[in-house]
C-alpha cells in the first residue's frame, strides 16, 4: 500500500506543478491542434483515402504532442537538483517512475480528448460512434507512449540535446503499439466496431504495455542512479 | 556500530581517479568536517556516501546498512548544491511532499514546525518561485531535517546564507549533535565548520590526508589545517 501511497504522491505533484505553470500542456495541445488544422487544409477531408490515413494521421499527432509533455517530466527536476532530493528520500525508483507516468499519462490523454472533437470536425469521420472503444485504444496506446517516453525522459535529463533525443529513443521503441493502435483507430473513427481481424492488434498493445511497464519498472533504479 | 563508515571506497570518472582509497568513520554524535581545496573530491565522495552514485570499489554504511536502501535512507537527511524544492509549489507543499514521501504521521503539521523553526512561517503558503535566495536556502535546511533524520550530511551547507541564516543552521545542527545525530559536511568555510566539528577530515586530490579529532588548536586558527595538511 505505501508503494502505491507513493505513487500518488508522485503524480499529485507532478499535476499540480504542471497545472499550475501549464508549460507542457499549454504547448502539447497548441501543437496538436495546429497540425491537425493544417492536415486537414493538406487533404480533402471529403475523400476516401483521407478517411482511410485518419487513423494513422491522428496518432502521430498524438505521438508528437506526447512528445512535448513527455519531455518536461524528468526535466522538471532539473531545477534546484530536485531529482537529488527524491532519490535521497526512502522511494523505490520503480514508485517515482510509476507515479511520474500516471501523470504523463493523465496529462497526455487530456490534450487527447481535446483534440479528438476537432480532428471529428476537421476530417469529417464518425468518431462517436465507436467511443467506447476508441477510448480503451486511446487508453492502451497511451499508455505505451508515456511508459517509453518516460524511460526515455530519465535517460535523457543529463543531457544537453534531451529534446532532440527523447524523441529517437521514443518512436522506434513506440513502433509496434503505435502500428496497432494507428490501424484499430482507422476501424474505429470509420465507425465500424473491433472485429476478430482487428483484434490480434489490440492483444499486441496490451502485450506492449506490460512487457515495457515491466522491463521499466525493472531498470528505472539502475537508470537514476548507475 | 558507525554512523557512517566508508571503506576503501575508489571513484573514477573516465580515466581521472575523483577519489583513491578512502576511508573513514564517523561515529553517532560526532561532526565530521570535510574539508579540501576546489575539485578534491568532497562533493564526489558525499554523494557516494548518500547513495546517490555507486563507488567503482570500495562500500559505505549509514547505521550499518546499505545507502541505498529505503530503510537507510528514511535515516538520512542530505542538503546538497541545490535545494531540492520546487519553484512553481508553496514552501508548505513542499515540505508536505517530502514529509509524505518520508512517510510521516502529519506531514502538515511536521512541515509547518519546520516552517516555524526556520523562520518561514508566515510565507508558508508563498510560491518558493517569489523567496530570496536566503529563504530558498532556509527552505532547504528545512526539507533536510523535516523527518529528523540520525544522519545529516551537507554539502556547503553555509554556502549563499546570510549572518541569521547561518545562525539558524549553526543552532539546529548544535541541537541535531547534543540530540545524538551525526553529521558530515564538507565545507570552505572553516571557521563555521570549525566551530562545530568534532572530527576533520581533510582531501587532497581524492585522497584523504587526513582524518581525526578536531584540536583546540584548529579551532583557533582554522588555517592551520590546511597549512598542516593541505595543499600549498
Amino acid at each position: 500500500m505505501r508503494f502505491f501511497h507513493q505513487v500518488g504522491v508522485i503524480a499529485a505533484k507532478d499535476l499540480r506543478a504542471e497545472l499550475r505553470t501549464k508549460e507542457a500542456i499549454n504547448s502539447s495541445l497548441a501543437f496538436a491542434l495546429v497540425i491537425l488544422l493544417m492536415f486537414s487544409f493538406a487533404f480533402d477531408p471529403l475523400a476516401d483515402t483521407t478517411r482511410e490515413i485518419s487513423g494513422g494521421l491522428l496518432w502521430i499527432v498524438f505521438a508528437f504532442a506526447g512528445t512535448l509533455v513527455l519531455n518536461r517530466s524528468f526535466a522538471r527536476e532539473l531545477p534546484n537538483d530536485c531529482l537529488d532530493g527524491l532519490i535521497a528520500a526512502p522511494l523505490p525508483g520503480a514508485a517515482l517512475f510509476l507515479g511520474k507516468v500516471c501523470a504523463n499519462f493523465l496529462l497526455v490523454l487530456g490534450v487527447q480528448l481535446v483534440s479528438l472533437p476537432v480532428f471529428g470536425i476537421f476530417y469529417n469521420v464518425p468518431w462517436t460512434r465507436q467511443f467506447p472503444q476508441l477510448l480503451l485504444v486511446m487508453v492502451l496506446g497511451t499508455w505505451g507512449l508515456t511508459v517509453v517516453g518516460t524511460v526515455s525522459s530519465a535517460l535523457t535529463v543529463n543531457i544537453r540535446l534531451r529534446e532532440l533525443m527523447l524523441p529517437m529513443l521514443t518512436y522506434p521503441i513506440l513502433f509496434p503499439a503505435l502500428l496497432g493502435a494507428m490501424q484499430l483507430t482507422a476501424t474505429l473513427v470509420a465507425g465500424n466496431p473491433i472485429g476478430p481481424g482487428e483484434a490480434g492488434w489490440l492483444k499486441m498493445i496490451v502485450g506492449f504495455d506490460v512487457i515495457y511497464t515491466a522491463v521499466s519498472l525493472a531498470l528505472v533504479d539502475t537508470i537514476l542512479v548507475g | 556500530m558507525s554512523a557512517v563508515a566508508v571503506d576503501g571506497v575508489w571513484k573514477s570518472f573516465g580515466d581521472y581517479p575523483a577519489l583513491r582509497d578512502i576511508r573513514l568513520e564517523a561515529a553517532p554524535g560526532t561532526c565530521l568536517a570535510l574539508i579540501g581545496r576546489n575539485g578534491a573530491g568532497k562533493t564526489t565522495l558525499l554523494r557516494i556516501i548518500a547513495g546517490f552514485s555507486r563507488p567503482g570499489r570500495g562500500q559505505v554504511r549509514i547505521g550499518g546498512g546499505d545507502p541505498r536502501d529505503p530503510e537507510t535512507r528514511r535515516q538520512v537527511g542530505f542538503l546538497g548544491h541545490g535545494i531540492s524544492v520546487y519553484d512553481e509549489l508553496s514552501a508548505l507543499e513542499n515540505l508536505t511532499l517530502y514529509g509524505r514521501l518520508y512517510g510521516l504521521a502529519d506531514p502538515p503539521g511536521a512541515a509547518r514546525e519546520w516552517l516555524e523553526r526556520t523562520g518561514l512561517g508566515r510565507v508558508a503558503n508563498g510560491l518558493v518561485r517569489e523567496f530570496s535566495r536566503g529563504m530558498r536556502q532556509r527552505l532547504a535546511v528545512a526539507r533536510a531535517f523535516l523527518h529528523e533524520p540520525r544522519v545529516l550530511l551537507l554539502d556547503e551547507p553555509f554556502t549563499a546564507l546570510d549572518d541569521k541564516a547561518i545562525a539558524v543552521l549553526q543552532r539546529l545542527l548544535a541541537e541535531a549533535l547534543a540530540s545524538g545525530r551525526t553529521v558530515v559536511m564538507s565545507t570552505h568555510q572553516l571557521r563555521e565548520a570549525m566551530e562545530l566539528a568534532s572530527h576533520v577530515a581533510v582531501l587532497v586530490r581524492g585522497q584523504l590526508a587526513f582524518h581525526g579529532v578536531r584540536t583546540p588548536e584548529m579551532a583557533a586558527d582554522p588555517g592551520t589545517v590546511y597549512a598542516r595538511y593541505g595543499e600549498a
